[in-house]
């Protein structure tokens, strides 16, 4: 039986400035920082409600996943904005959204109504976009 | 401490967004304000003053920033305080200047305080952590899921 999600991938351009990105700015904390090699590091951060779950900010580069090829397509396309890895969720959107945008955070969409509820939607510094919504009571 | 940033006024807000979002206005002085928090930690914070400075009566702030974020201010600063301790005790920082740079004056109520919400005291957290860290630099894959030491490998 499977329990639980325990890491989930972030593709990103550059780890130094997803590190920025997502402990810095969104306020996530680092997990695992180790070094793998030349030229390579594992990467993962934790939302602060979720400690076990792990987000690896996974780098574009040939080697670990990538071949020479598929690395620069992948770069291209998360350049682009081509993915949407997830939804966030937090305890007051505008408060969020007022603090993220202070911290230079770029939002593809403020909050606005929708059908389903508030969200907004904002991108990180690749060009990874994701929504972020309040945690709704079903 | 820069206490005038919180003089200042909202009045840039767009009214698009008013419409969209009601009050947005208060959503900025709170947000401001635990900014202010996030920055100033380290320093002695009147939290009396935030919420003046903010244009708010003490419990109207109160009431809003607890609305906000769940916490009171002063939970949150404690919070705050908590969370950069724990990142300063993955250093070999001594814990008496771990305790002075988050902002607290005495040493058994950050030992007391810390080991109420970590389970740990302060030196067995930082003994505990730099073991791991030890352990990350020495034996990197035991912290990767298998499918991606094989991949490594």
């Amino acid at each position: 039986m499977v329990t639980k999600l325990s890491h989930s991938i972030i593709y990103v351009l550059n780890q130094d400035s997803a590190y920025d990105f997502y402990v810095n700015r969104l306020g996530f904390k680092v997990h695992t920082d180790a070094p793998m090699g030349p030229g390579a590091r594992w990467l993962t951060v934790t939302p602060p409600d979720q400690p076990n779950l792990e987000i690896i900010l996974m780098a574009i580069q040939e080697g670990m996943i990538f071949k020479e090829d598929p690395a620069k397509q992948m770069k291209e396309l998360v350049k682009n904005g081509t993915f949407g890895f997830g939804a966030f969720e937090c305890n007051d959107l505008m408060a969020t959204y007022e603090e993220l945008k202070s911290k230079g955070v770029v939002f593809k969409k403020p909050p606005t109504k929708e059908f389903y509820g508030y969200e907004a939607l904002f991108v990180d510094d690749s060009g990874n976009w994701f929504s972020l919504g309040e945690k709704k009571e079903v | 401490m820069k206490m005038e940033k919180f003089g200042q006024t909202f009045k840039s807000f767009k009214m698009k967004e008013t419409e969209r979002y009601p009050k947005v206005y208060l959503y900025k002085r709170i947000v401001q304000a635990k900014l202010f928090i996030d920055n100033h930690y380290a320093e002695k914070i009147d939290l009396n003053n935030i919420s003046d400075e903010a244009y708010f009566s003490k419990f109207h702030f109160i009431r809003l920033f607890k609305k906000i974020y769940g916490k009171s201010p002063h939970q949150y600063l404690t919070y705050v305080r908590m969370e950069k301790a724990k990142d300063l005790l993955k250093t070999d920082a001594p814990i008496t200047d771990v305790c002075f740079s988050v902002g607290f004056e005495s040493i058994s109520s950050f030992t007391g305080l810390f080991k109420r919400i970590t389970h740990k005291t302060p030196s067995q957290y930082q003994q505990h952590e730099l073991l791991r860290q030890e352990e990350m630099a020495t034996y990197p894959l035991k912290f990767v899921p298998n499918c991606f030491v094989e991949a490594k490998s």
